[in-house]
C-alpha cells in the first residue's frame, strides 16, 4: 500500500470574513504526480500555505508524512517552488550556484556551514534539470523558463520527497512549457518524485500527470487523470464558474 | 599623515573606527539594498539622533549625567526604534512601507523637542550630524569594535539564513525557516551599526554609507559574495580617501566620505558605460 504524503481531513479556512476554503478533504500518495487545478481566487495558494504550514487552517487538520503540520519538523523533504513572477527580484546579484546551493539551507539547519560537497550537490541538482552550463551565470540573466528550472534545481538540491510547485509556467513562453512538463515527468518517473503542480489552466494539464484535484473554495474533484478526461467540459465550467475547456 | 595618526590619539580612534566602519555598513548594506529596504537606515538613523539630542539634554540639565556618552542613548533608541518598525510593519500588513515614515517622523520630532529644550544646537551635536575626526574617543572606539564583533557573529550564524531571506521570503517562509526573528535580529543588528557609524559619517549621511558602496558594486559585481566584496572594498576606499581629505582640508568627515563614494558611483557607472559602448562598437566592425 502506498503511504500518504499529504492528507488535508475537513479543512476550512478564511481571511478575516472572506472564506476562502471549506471542508477540504484529500490526500497525496508517494508517487503521484497530482495537477491542482482551480480558478484564479479558488483557494489554490492558500491551500498550498497550509500544507506548507505558513497559515493555520480554522477548522480540520493537515498531516504531512503521517505527521500533523503544527508537529511537523523535516521541513527539507518538501521542496517547494513559488510563482517566479512575484517571488523574487530578477536583478537580485546572485549566481545559480548561489542560488540552488541555498536550497540546503533547511537541511543544513541553523548554526552549520554548508558541506565541502556543496558544489558537486549544485552541479549534480542542475544536471537534473538540465542547467548544469549555467552554474557561474547570474539569475537575472536566464529566461523565465531557466529561472524556473534553476528554482527547481534549488529544491531539488536537499533531496525532497514531494515536490510542489506553485504556477511554474507563468511567464514561460509556449515552446518551453512542454519541456518543462516533460523534464518534471522525468523528475516524477526516473527519480520518484511525488509532485504537486498547482495551476488555474487546465489545457497546461499534461497527460501525463497521475491524478487530477480541482478546487474551488471546496474539492469538485479528486482522482485519477483518465477519470478526469471523462468529465464533460459543462460540468467543468460548472466547476470553475466560467468557461473552461480540456485539450486531450 | 601616518606620524600624525601614530602621533595623536585621536586620529587612532578615527581612523580604527573608520576602517571598521567602512567594512561593516556596506557587509550589511548588500541585505538591506537587495531587500529594497534603504530607507529603514535613514529612519534609524533619525531616531538615533533623538537618542543622542536627549542625552545631550539630559547631560545639560542633570550633572549627574554630564559624563554620560551619548553614543549609549542613541544605540538604546536605534534599537528600540528598529523593533518598532518590526511591530508596525505587521500591524499595517499591506502597507508595510508606512512604519518608515512614522518613524522617521517620531525621530525627527523628538530631535527637535531635545533640540529646543537643550537651548539650540551646540557644536557637539553638530559633530554628530555629519561626523568629526576629532570627536572620536577611546570609548566609541571600543564601542564600535564590540557592535563589529556582534556583526561578525550574526553573519557568522545566520549568513545562509540571511541569504534565503533576502532572495526569496515566500520560500524562506516555506521551507520553515525561522524568518521573523532572523529578521528581527538583523534588525538589531542593523541598529547597532547605524548607531556605531555616526560618530565619523554623522546621522544625516549613515545610510550613505550603508546604501552607496553597494550601489556602485552591484554595477559589475557578479554574484552575492563578490557585491559583498566590492561593497566593502568601496566602503573602505572612501572611508580612508574621506577621513584624509577631511583631516587635511578641516571638513566634516561625514561629508568627504559621501562625497567621496558618489565619485567612485559615477566613475563606475562612466566606465562601464564606456566599456560597453567600445565592446558594442569591436562587435560592429
Amino acid at each position: 500500500m502506498t503511504k500518504s504524503l499529504i492528507e488535508l481531513k475537513n479543512v476550512s479556512f478564511q481571511y478575516e470574513h472572506t472564506k476562502v476554503l471549506h471542508n477540504i478533504s484529500f490526500s497525496v500518495s508517494e508517487g503521484d504526480f497530482l495537477a491542482l487545478l482551480g480558478p484564479n481566487g479558488s483557494g489554490k495558494s492558500t491551500l498550498l500555505k497550509l500544507i506548507l504550514g505558513i497559515e493555520k487552517p480554522l477548522t480540520g487538520e493537515v498531516n504531512l508524512f503521517g505527521v500533523s503540520t503544527n508537529s511537523f519538523v523535516n521541513r527539507e523533504w518538501i521542496g517547494y517552488v513559488s510563482q517566479k513572477s512575484n517571488a523574487f527580484n530578477s536583478s537580485f546579484p546572485a549566481t545559480v550556484e548561489e542560488v540552488v546551493k541555498s536550497g540546503l539551507t533547511k537541511k543544513v539547519g541553523l548554526f552549520k556551514r554548508m558541506p565541502k560537497n556543496s558544489k558537486e550537490l549544485v552541479i549534480e541538482a542542475l544536471k537534473s534539470v538540465g542547467m548544469e552550463d549555467y552554474l557561474s551565470r547570474n539569475i537575472g540573466q536566464l529566461s523565465g523558463g531557466q529561472q524556473q528550472r534553476v528554482f527547481i534545481a534549488r529544491a531539488l538540491i536537499a533531496e525532497p520527497k514531494l515536490l510542489i510547485l506553485d504556477e511554474p509556467t507563468v511567464g514561460i513562453d509556449h515552446e518551453n512549457v512542454q519541456s518543462f512538463y516533460d523534464m518534471l515527468v522525468r523528475l516524477n518517473e526516473e527519480q520518484k518524485k511525488t509532485i504537486i503542480l498547482v495551476t488555474h489552466d487546465v489545457d497546461t494539464v499534461s497527460n501525463r500527470i497521475s491524478h487530477v484535484a480541482c478546487l474551488n473554495q471546496t474539492i469538485h474533484f479528486h482522482g485519477y487523470k483518465k477519470d478526469f478526461d471523462a468529465i464533460s467540459n459543462e460540468q467543468l465550467n460548472d466547476w470553475y464558474g466560467h468557461s473552461v475547456r480540456k485539450i486531450h | 599623515m601616518i606620524e600624525a595618526i601614530l602621533n595623536y590619539e585621536f586620529l587612532q580612534n578615527a581612523f580604527l573606527s573608520g576602517l571598521i566602519i567602512g567594512a561593516i555598513a556596506p557587509l550589511l548594506g548588500v541585505f538591506i539594498v537587495v531587500r529594497r529596504m534603504s530607507l529603514i537606515a535613514d529612519a534609524l538613523s533619525h531616531v538615533t539622533l533623538a537618542g543622542i539630542a536627549g542625552s545631550l539634554y539630559l547631560s545639560q540639565t542633570f550633572a549627574s549625567l554630564a559624563l554620560l556618552n551619548p553614543i549609549y542613548l542613541g544605540i538604546v533608541a536605534s534599537v528600540g526604534g528598529s523593533v518598532l518598525i518590526e511591530r508596525l510593519r505587521r500591524l499595517y500588513k499591506h502597507y508595510e512601507e508606512l512604519a518608515i515614515p512614522i518613524i522617521m517622523s517620531a525621530g525627527i520630532g523628538l530631535s527637535a523637542i531635545f533640540i529646543s529644550l537643550a537651548s539650540g544646537f551646540s557644536t557637539d551635536l553638530m559633530s554628530y550630524l555629519f561626523g568629526s575626526v576629532s570627536a572620536v574617543s577611546r570609548q566609541d572606539l571600543v564601542v564600535v569594535i564590540l557592535i563589529a564583533l556582534v556583526v561578525i557573529i550574526f553573519l557568522s550564524l545566520f549568513f545562509k539564513e540571511m541569504f534565503v531571506l533576502s532572495f526569496d521570503e515566500e520560500y524562506a517562509k516555506a521551507t520553515g525557516l525561522p524568518s521573523r526573528s532572523i529578521h528581527l535580529l538583523f534588525m538589531i543588528v542593523v541598529a547597532l551599526v547605524i548607531a556605531a557609524s555616526m560618530r565619523i559619517v554623522g546621522i544625516l549621511l549613515v545610510s550613505s554609507l550603508i546604501t552607496l558602496p553597494v550601489a556602485t558594486a552591484m554595477r559589475f559585481a557578479k554574484g552575492f559574495k563578490e557585491t559583498i566584496l566590492f561593497s566593502i572594498i568601496f566602503g573602505e576606499t572612501a572611508v580612508i580617501i574621506g577621513l584624509v581629505g577631511a583631516f587635511y582640508l578641516n571638513l566634516a568627515p561625514g561629508g568627504t566620505i559621501v562625497v567621496t563614494s558618489i565619485i567612485i558611483l559615477f566613475a563606475v557607472i562612466s566606465i562601464k558605460k564606456l566599456v560597453l559602448n567600445f565592446s558594442r562598437k569591436g562587435i560592429e566592425q
